[in-house]
């Protein structure tokens, strides 16, 4: 299915967030700092619509946390959100709702994600009497053609969530976000909680509602490998920010950001004959709280030069021809590896 | 292609799960609503009327529970007896449970400021041994079930909303709460419709506990002349009635014991069955 | 006799011989087989793989072999470890060997150390129990140890509790308190399905950098092909606590010859053209409880016929040093080119 052209259907423009940390009383009378985590250090891009925008990064990169700042579970801190042309923060009462019905997010855990004591009928009726999408009497009939389009039977409706496999219950939770008809879908590490062969079965159920419904869909996740086969372009996170975009083929086969090459590096590739002897990348993940100045990556980058320690770099367009936050895509004469 | 999917053989539904213990306590329970509600069904004798021929005799066929020193049948007495002590036991948790589940869920759910408070007045409500507290009241207002109730409402609420506020804190960290709110449910339809099913089974478990817990103290009282008042029959009247006796009738103190043993057992029977019926299943 | 390819005592080379290995766990829904019936070879100095999905008995396996699985569960078989059968030792012989010649890591570090005790005490535990050395040396081993898996700044870091190390460097924690004795066999239980790729990768490449040192076996339980691809010499695929397939990596992922291996690679993206259906497997895992009578993958198998369902299809050898317990395993052959 081609993207279409024109304005975006998403708009980010350096998104921030933090979260105070806890400090137990003693501390707080020792006069310890306030120590805060940085989740999201000004995140900007933009999806078009029909695009499947694949986004990855490890432990405390923030790509959680932009999941639910898009659909507003969080308030951001900062930073603009644009949505078919609307700012999504300012958004309240009616058209709050409205948003709602625009853009759902799908949960990792199965086993949390749907309400124990609610039979699929009423998971996936609710939305529907709620935000009165249709007049009662047609309700079963859509809830029927929910559970078609996700390909369970009809006997699931007086079940209970306990009564299903994972990899079901991921699909009563893409029904139940389906049932408002959004326009968006952001799915926050679909498939990580379920078996290798059963993430193949959601995988392809997603692309089929894709092209069906005309979704766009931002698919958040570690796993480089389903990211690549499912995205048109992809977002590289670090430590809350976005450090390259670009189409998906060109980023795995020439990747411009250091990171983004050790993530690459690190995979574990499918194919036994190529193996790297050493690690891809040296040094631990820092921790959102206390973020290296300038560029974060700089303390594991091989390439890192005195500019990376003074001053962060922003997304320019690379060589290539994608979006890079490297201080060597505009400064190329100083590379040097260490 | 269409995916061959089969749910996993159904777990055993909600009523294949009804167990021994459940069962007794229900019947248990099911038998004392029975003599509260129709006594005179049962009562051999009328519980108030005296009878100069007999007094303290012991049991005996005339009188399976004895006679008390006017001469009134224990046994009828001791029936009559579960009208008001199941009255304490419901009208005595009734207050507490709905207010404290309401303080429960808000400060729950909402947290801020209000958490803190409640924070702070339940450390300084439990600072007082339970029974201390409500004598004191009692006390300053004088005798009587009504003001029992009013003493133990005051009191009580703070353990239900406890109770409550720790499992909404935890049902609301599932994803389900969030994904409700992703697709635009207002704060109350989610913490009614969804967080407080998921959140009520222990307090309901405490409930069935507090009733045995409030028989007791209802006893406690009106064995100290603070609660219910003679001539009525509650089996802490009857007991404290029965104490100048113990040598001589010990019949009139015992069986209303045992009357309030075996229905705090049901209660508790009936708390554990419901425990185990509506544990949440994976 | 369930695999005739495999000689049913060791030969040499081998490290461990698993001969007729079955946990089954009495629960109140019926008998759980979780490992039901394994043969399997370890030789030395190899890095075996053992892959499959949850519940396919992988993790029950490898801690059966060191009895570390608890009433109800019940352990049969042999596993024949330098002339000795794992399973029948006394219990304080097998203390001896537990920690000193075979050890352990686990998945979730922060549970498998003692939050209480700090890195040198753990360590030290280990000395203590298996080595005759005094407290000075001790120390320099424990200093030596943590070194030798990367962890900076060895010596100062000794005292540090396990709170205190990032997830990366509790594994490694774990594998240096692991290798204190230098044991000849490291049972790996998924040491790296918790960690961050970049993590994974060092942790991984670590294991190997220890193998070549010490000359050790390895057996690495995985849910992850791709850790299998990058890392294990032979891989054994398991599927509701049966082999399916066994032989060297390269082999086995060139040319399938079980249809459930050729499912799960082909379910894996990566291959063919993006953004089109994978090839997944129908259905799900069967029941432990009620295992179907023949080969355990039949209900979802595209290549299944009677002969398939009407008994458990041997581990025969199919190719140099490749086994695999598929009855159609020569038209899976042709699936793959």
């Amino acid at each position: 299915m081609k993207t279409t052209a024109g304005p975006p259907l998403l708009d980010v423009q350096g998104l921030a967030k933090t979260f105070p940390l806890h400090r137990p009383m003693l501390k707080v009378l020792l006069g310890a700092p306030r120590l805060t985590v940085h989740a999201l250090n000004g995140v900007s891009f933009s999806v078009r619509r029909g695009e499947t925008l694949g986004i990855v990064g490890e432990s405390g990169c923030g790509k959680s946390t932009l999941a639910r700042c898009l659909v507003r579970l969080i308030e951001p801190d900062g930073g603009s959100i644009r949505y078919d042309g609307a700012d999504v923060r300012a958004l309240t009462g009616a058209e709050r709702r409205a948003f709602n019905r625009r853009v759902q997010l799908i949960f990792q855990d199965p086993y949390s994600s749907l309400n124990p004591r609610m039979t699929v009928r009423q998971t996936l009726s609710e939305a529907l009497r709620v935000h009165r999408l249709c007049p009662p009497g047609e309700i079963a009939g859509r809830v029927a053609g929910l559970l078609d389009l996700v390909r369970l039977p009809q006997d699931s409706l007086d079940r209970y969530p306990h009564e299903f496999s994972g990899g079901q219950r991921q699909r009563i939770g893409i029904a139940r976000a389906l049932s408002v008809e959004p326009n968006c879908l952001i799915a926050d590490e679909l498939v990580s909680a379920l078996d290798v062969s059963v993430q193949a079965q959601v995988i392809n159920l997603l692309l089929e509602l894709q092209e069906r419904l005309e979704l766009t869909v931002l698919f958040v996740a570690h796993d480089l490998r389903l990211v690549r086969h499912i995205s048109h372009r992809v977002a590289v996170m670090y430590l809350g920010r976005i450090v390259e975009l670009d189409r998906t083929e060109r980023l795995f086969s020439a990747p411009s950001h250091p990171y983004t090459q050790a993530l690459l590096g690190a995979a574990p590739e499918l194919d036994p004959t190529r193996r790297r002897r050493t690690a891809a990348v040296r040094g631990e993940l820092p921790s959102p709280v206390a973020i290296p100045p300038g560029c974060p990556f700089h303390p594991r980058c091989p390439y890192a030069f005195d500019a990376c320690l003074r001053e962060r770099p922003e997304l320019h367009r690379s060589a290539g021809g994608g979006l890079a936050a490297c201080h060597l895509v505009t400064m190329p004469q100083a590379a040097h590896a260490t | 292609m269409s995916a061959v999917l089969e749910a996993r053989p159904a777990a055993v539904r909600l009523r294949g799960r009804i167990s021994p213990t459940l069962a007794a306590g229900v019947l248990i329970i099911a038998a004392s609503l029975m003599l509260a509600f129709v006594p005179g069904w049962f009562a051999p004798y009328d519980p108030l009327a005296f009878d100069y021929r007999a007094l303290l005799q012991p049991p005996s066929l005339a009188h399976p529970f004895g006679t008390d020193n006017f001469g009134r049948d224990m046994l009828s007495r001791v029936i009559w007896a579960y009208r008001l002590d199941m009255q304490i036991a419901l009208f005595g948790t009734l207050f507490p449970l709905l207010f404290g589940c309401l303080i429960g869920a808000l400060v729950g759910y909402y947290g801020g400021w209000p958490d803190v408070l409640f924070g702070r007045v339940v450390d300084a409500l439990i600072t007082f041994p339970f029974l201390v507290l409500v004598i004191a009241i009692v006390a300053v207002l004088g005798p009587g079930l009504i003001n029992m109730y009013i003493a133990v409402g005051v009191v009580g609420w703070v353990f239900y909303a406890r109770l409550l506020r720790a499992e909404i804190r935890i049902q609301k960290q599932q994803d389900y709460a969030a994904a409700g709110k992703v697709m635009g449910y207002g704060d109350g339809r989610i913490i009614l419709r969804h967080l407080l099913p998921n959140a009520i089974t222990p307090v309901l478990v405490f409930w069935m506990t507090d009733m045995a817990l409030v028989i007791l103290l209802g006893s406690s009282l009106g064995y100290l002349g603070l609660g219910a008042q003679p001539p009525a029959a509650e089996w802490g009247v009857l007991i404290a009635e029965g104490k100048n006796f113990m040598t001589t009738g010990w019949w009139i103190s015992i069986f209303p014991g045992f009357a309030i043993v075996l229905t705090g057992l049901g209660f508790s029977l009936v708390g554990d069955g419901i425990a185990e019926l509506l544990r949440p299943q994976r | 006799m369930r695999s005739r390819a495999i000689a049913s005592e060791a030969g040499p080379g081998i490290a461990l011989a698993i001969r007729g290995l079955a946990t089954t766990f009495a629960m109140s829904t019926g008998l759980v087989r979780a490992v039901d019936g394994i043969d399997l070879d370890v030789r030395a100095g190899e890095v075996l793989g053992l892959v499959g999905e949850s519940g396919c008995g992988k993790s029950v396996t490898l801690r059966s072999l060191v009895r570390l699985v608890r009433p109800p569960g019940r352990i049969e078989g042999r596993a024949i470890w330098q002339g000795k059968d794992l399973l029948a030792l006394p219990e304080r012989e097998l203390r001896d060997v537990r920690g000193k010649e075979i050890a352990m890591i686990f998945q979730e570090p922060m549970t498998a150390l003692n939050p209480v005790l700090s890195i040198r005490q753990q360590i030290d535990e280990n000395l203590k129990a298996h080595t005759g050395l005094g407290r000075a040396e001790r120390t320099r081993r424990a200093i030596e140890l943590l070194d030798l898996v990367g962890i900076p700044s060895a010596a100062e870091r000794l005292d540090s509790y396990p709170h205190q190390f990032s997830g990366g460097m509790r594994q490694r924690v774990m594998i240096a308190i692991a290798l204190a004795s230098q044991p000849r066999l490291l049972l790996a239980d998924e040491p790296t399905t918790a960690l961050d790729v970049t993590i994974q990768d060092q942790i991984l490449k670590l294991l190997l950098e220890l193998r070549d040192r010490l000359g050790m076996s390895v057996i690495l339980v995985t849910h992850d092909l791709g850790v299998v691809a990058q890392t294990c010499d032979r891989v054994a695929v398991m599927y509701a606590g049966q082999i399916m397939e066994v032989g060297p990596v390269v082999e086995v992922f060139r040319n399938p010859r079980h249809a459930y291996t050729l499912g799960l690679l082909g379910s894996m993206p990566g291959g063919g053209a993006i953004r089109q259906p994978l090839r997944s497997i129908e259905g799900a895992p069967p029941s432990l409880v009620d295992l179907p009578r023949g080969c355990p993958f039949a209900p979802r198998c595209t290549f299944v016929t009677d002969a398939c369902r009407q008994r458990r299809p041997d581990l025969v050898q199919v190719a140099a040093d490749h086994l695999s317990a598929c009855v159609h395993h020569d038209q899976v052959a042709k699936a793959v080119s």
